[in-house]
């Protein structure tokens, strides 16, 4: 699986991170880099809302007790766990020329890779992957970063070679 | 002993020396905040909680990135994950929970001894008895924790009730739980 582009999201579904990783994809404008971010948040949320009403039926009591079973595994084996809070909404879009797949943190945060297409199983392990060590330099190279305010666009030249770094 | 040994052990207990040099900056800032706004506590407090919590809007995205946990179903557990990984994780103690209110809502921790933000300090209550009374000295951690909870659609009150710096039998930090955010959860979770 190869990664062409990495998108990051705020809570509201304001871009705040772009970066090609390898070429591939025909480069969008800045602008349309923005509505795609708010068009795939807008599209996460309504998903989210139409898979509720299906999930009422079978599993919707279940997600509740798996995140504290997930939690107490944590806590008893202190081994961490993949941190993806995407159940219900949007993740992934799947096309003949490429992949796309969201991620979601606890806080909100979106992270959105697009890659080569793929068709085995393979490919969301893998991403969930990558969107872990994604969210580590994340939390490392821009959460730490002292002049860095809170949900604006991301300019650091630390983060972006630590994320070229880590698609090496 | 030769002179190499020597050397080799100034390198040793690494991991010591920068919780020394935190403890030591940690009570610089404090002094300085004292100095700075001449003696009034109560601002100091204040000043110490509002950098806390600017510290815990950043550090929770790396408790979750690095372990993982899910949406907590109650406050109690909520409560267990704060003592028994966050900070044993960000500070290596781990403070035990009492007191839980009838409701659910408000519990005590028990910051356990030595705290390592107190570990050389003593307060100069003999020739300042205000500050003995007023100044909560680890006010930061209640920041911390205040900041961080509300990044995932907590809104707390935290803050201590007793400090072994001021002469009590413990430390002891009491968390309330105002609301939860319902309406900033991120949509797709469930």
């Amino acid at each position: 699986m190869k990664v062409y582009s990495i998108l990051i999201l705020n809570k509201a579904g304001g871009l705040i991170y772009q970066n090609e990783i390898s070429s591939g994809l025909n480069k969008l404008s800045a602008n349309d880099y923005l509505v795609l971010a708010g068009t795939l948040h807008g599209v996460h949320a309504i998903g989210s809302k139409l898979s509720q009403s299906i999930s009422t039926t079978n599993n919707l009591k279940n997600t509740e007790e798996l995140n504290s079973i997930q939690n107490s595994n944590i806590l008893s084996f202190g081994k961490a766990l993949n941190p993806n809070n995407n159940k219900s909404g949007l993740q992934s879009i799947e096309t003949d020329f490429f992949n796309l797949y969201n991620f979601q943190t606890v806080s909100g945060l979106k992270f959105i890779i697009i890659t080569s297409p793929n068709d085995n199983f393979e490919n969301f392990e893998t991403s969930n992957e990558i969107f872990r060590k994604l969210y580590i330099l994340y939390s490392d190279y821009v959460m730490k970063d002292p002049f860095y305010s809170l949900d604006m666009p991301i300019k650091s030249i630390l983060f972006d070679k630590n994320v070229k770094e880590l698609f090496r | 002993m030769s002179k190499k040994n020597t050397g080799d052990d100034i390198w040793k207990n690494n991991v010591e020396k920068i919780v020394k040099l935190f403890t030591l900056t940690y009570g610089s800032v404090v002094s300085q905040l004292c100095r700075d706004f001449q003696n009034n506590y109560y601002e100091v407090n204040q000043q110490l909680d509002k950098m806390g919590y600017n510290i815990g809007l950043r550090l929770i995205e790396e408790f979750l990135a690095k372990t993982g946990i899910k949406r907590c179903q109650s406050f109690k557990e909520t409560a267990d994950i704060i003592t028994k990984l966050g900070f044993k994780i960000f500070l290596n103690i781990q403070p035990t929970i009492e007191n839980w209110s009838n409701d659910g809502k408000s519990c005590s921790l028990i910051i356990p001894e030595p705290n390592p933000l107190t570990e050389f300090v003593e307060l100069p209550i003999t020739s300042d008895s205000k500050i003995g009374k007023e100044l909560w000295y680890s006010q930061i951690l209640c920041g911390v924790l205040r900041g961080a909870l509300q990044m995932v659609q907590l809104d707390c009150d935290v803050n201590f009730i007793k400090d072994v710096l001021r002469g009590d039998d413990r430390t002891e930090m009491r968390l309330k739980l105002n609301k939860i955010l319902k309406d900033e959860v991120p949509a797709g979770e469930d």
